[in-house]
């Protein structure tokens, strides 16, 4: 196991520069005069032009320029610098602001998905071709249909605008009940897999050998199902749920817009939409790390549960 | 065997000198799709303390079924108990509420599988498995529990128990991993274990210490036993009676030893040639032409008139009865004592 972890950080760090690597060369691809974008629609003074392209380092061109530039952002970064947006700011600050906002929203839509996702799902799957299973099939269907784009001015609208029961814009430094309709909608498609999952794991579960010998020992129905297949079943639903965290964590581009939550993933979009190259390559960059990291935990959270699985 | 807590069933458990366990005109069918398949159709047996009756059959002839029926785990959809009476110490379990039901499961008739990797919960640790009833059901402590799982691994043969408890199931070989389910089995002091298959998935030279040490646990904890096996070998040794069942019938029952010298039944012959001998040789293997029925479309008359070379016209328009053929021997077919005294020459 230990082999197994540290062999998976080594490649993690392949996969950090790798994947840094890429999004540094996307991002500074397509510009044609970074210094003119920086400055959006005003014009450059010869001197600005001059103390830009040193302090960029864009007289070096070409490819030997290009990884010139993109070496020294890296080792400012290893330093915890990420270096400063297009406005500015230093983006270890606009990051250390969206960050929280980001996390609980994720945390709220993770447990939606939980209490109902999971709940439902273990009475579908119980239930088998039951009114519940069907509706629950039905439901989880058309919320998998749905896009989030369609679906968060939706209820935005609905719950927010037309019967006002949650506020319909959460706005900076939102509290939790302002979090809580974005955070519904942005678990609800955690939900709806999970309770997919979650049903055909315990359906199938309850088919298996082990149940007929521990319904062969005369255990009651309780225990059979509440200890014997729900351990068995929710392997696959906490592997799920763990990535789908990971997932979470690194914002929600529509939701956040949509809902205008100043999290991660709205900072990240204005970045894109700006062109704000420092900012979308350092975000990134974080982000990458977090996936990687949560990833893995959850590789070993899937050992943990399920004995069976052993890591060399 | 260091088991003190084991009490012999004691004569007067069985009413009026009846049998400790009896199935009688059991009838079985699964309702799918596709159609009724009428599984078993009026088998009845019976079990008396302390003795070993062997259930022979090939696969979908219907004996595990009946097990199951005899435990309630039945999956029902699609099993549905059609009609019979399952008589355990004189009483109906059929018309027991499954409450009551449940509470004969493991403690009075308990079971194991084929598969025991299957059959065990691949997550929990096989000491946890064993010693689950004795918490939940006799509410011993953790660590009597434990104790007890230690004493009955032992039993079971399981070496140095004490260290695998915490084991998983698939950190066994097949031989452990079957020992782990009896011991799991007799957890309670049951009076009947059923063995369903307990060594076809295993090697040949672990099918017979499993054999040995079930023998032995039975003459030791004197319990009852139902061996279900589709292996003629496994029975010689071990069985008292042998029930040959056939499309969900019994064929013949007979006492070990008149069967294996004469069938008298034409399937039970068949199969009792289809077994490879060593002395002698050179000879092509006999086997049963054709193949089991479909239980949706079980043949007219005996079931097993399209395999059996003894078929007359009768066969295809009449279902044979039980003929009783003297010690306690019984055989359905029509010609059954010319298949006996066949096999007898």
């Amino acid at each position: 196991m230990f082999r197994y972890i540290l062999r998976r950080l080594l490649q993690m760090v392949l996969a950090f520069f790798g994947t840094t690597l890429i999004v540094y060369a996307l991002m500074f691809a397509g510009q044609t005069d970074p210094i003119q974008a920086l400055a959006g629609e005003r014009p450059v003074t010869a001197a600005q032009r001059a103390y830009l392209t040193e302090k960029y380092h864009l007289d070096q061109t070409g490819v030997g320029g290009f990884f010139y530039r993109y070496f020294d952002y890296v080792r400012s970064l290893l330093q915890g610098d990420l270096g400063q947006s297009l406005t500015g700011r230093q983006i270890g600050d606009i990051l250390q602001q969206a960050w929280p906002v980001t996390v609980k929203l994720a945390l709220i839509a993770l447990a939606v998905a939980v209490i109902f996702g999971v709940t439902a799902g273990v009475i579908a799957g119980i239930r088998r071709a039951s009114i519940f299973d069907n509706a629950t099939l039905v439901l989880t269907l058309l919320v998998l249909g749905i896009p989030t784009i369609v679906l968060a001015p939706l209820a935005q609208y609905f719950l927010g605008v037309r019967w006002p029961v949650f506020p319909p814009t959460a706005g900076a430094e939102p509290s939790f009940y302002a979090l809580l309709l974005p955070g519904i909608v942005l678990g609800s498609l955690s939900l709806a897999t999970a309770l997919r999952l979650t049903r055909t794991s315990v359906a199938e579960n309850l088919r298996a050998d082990y149940v007929r010998t521990a319904r062969s020992k005369g255990l009651v129905k309780r225990r059979i199902v509440g200890i014997h297949v729900l351990r068995n079943s929710l392997i696959p639903v906490v592997t799920f749920l763990g990535v789908e965290l990971g997932n979470l964590m690194s914002g929600a581009i529509i939701t956040e817009g949509v809902f205008n939550i100043p999290g991660v993933g709205f900072n990240l979009f204005r970045g894109i939409r700006t062109e704000d190259g420092p900012l979308v390559v350092g975000f990134v960059s974080v982000l990458v790390v977090v996936y990687l990291v949560s990833n893995l935990l959850v590789d070993v959270l899937y050992a943990v549960l399920d004995p069976r699985i052993r890591y060399e | 065997m260091t088991n003190s807590t084991v009490q012999p069933t004691p004569a007067s458990a069985t009413p009026e000198g009846g049998h400790l366990l009896e199935v009688r005109d059991l009838y079985v069918e699964f309702r799918t799709s596709e159609g009724v398949a009428k599984v078993i159709n009026g088998v009845s047996y019976h079990l008396d303390a302390g003795e070993t009756l062997a259930v022979l059959g090939e696969s979908g002839s219907g004996k595990s079924v009946t097990a199951q029926a005899i435990m309630g785990i039945l999956d029902s959809p699609p099993a549905h108990v059609r009609s019979g009476q399952i008589l355990y110490q004189g009483h109906d379990l059929l018309t027991q509420p499954e409450e009551q039901r449940r509470q004969v499961r493991g403690k009075e008739i308990a079971m194991i599988f084929q598969d025991a990797l299957s059959a065990l919960n691949p997550v929990f640790p096989v000491g946890w498995q064993i010693s689950e009833t004795l918490r939940t059901r006799e509410g011993m402590s953790r660590a009597d529990a434990r104790r007890r799982a230690i004493e009955l691994m032992d039993l079971v043969k399981i070496p140095a128990a004490e260290r695998r408890i915490g084991d998983y199931p698939h950190q066994f070989s097949g031989g452990m991993r079957q020992r782990v389910m009896i011991a799991m089995a007799l957890a309670l002091n049951p009076k009947v274990l059923i063995a369903d298959e307990p060594t076809t998935a295993l090697d040949v030279t672990v099918q017979a210490q499993i054999m040995d040490l079930l023998a032995d646990l039975r003459r030791d904890l004197g319990m009852a036993m139902i061996l279900i096996t589709h292996d003629l070998g496994v029975v010689a040794g071990v069985a008292d009676r042998i029930a040959v069942m056939y499309a969900g019938r019994i064929v013949e029952h007979a006492d070990v030893r008149s069967l294996y010298r004469a069938p008298a039944h034409p399937y039970t012959k068949g199969l009792l040639e289809s077994i490879p001998r060593l002395d002698v040789r050179g000879q092509e293997l006999a086997t049963i032409r054709g193949l089991p029925p479909n239980l949706m479309r079980i043949p007219s008359g005996c079931p097993f008139h399209p395999r059996c070379p003894y078929v007359q016209q009768v066969c295809v328009d009449v279902v044979p009865h039980d003929l009783v053929l003297g010690d306690g021997r019984t055989s359905a077919c029509h010609f059954a004592q010319e298949v006996r005294d066949d096999s007898a020459r």
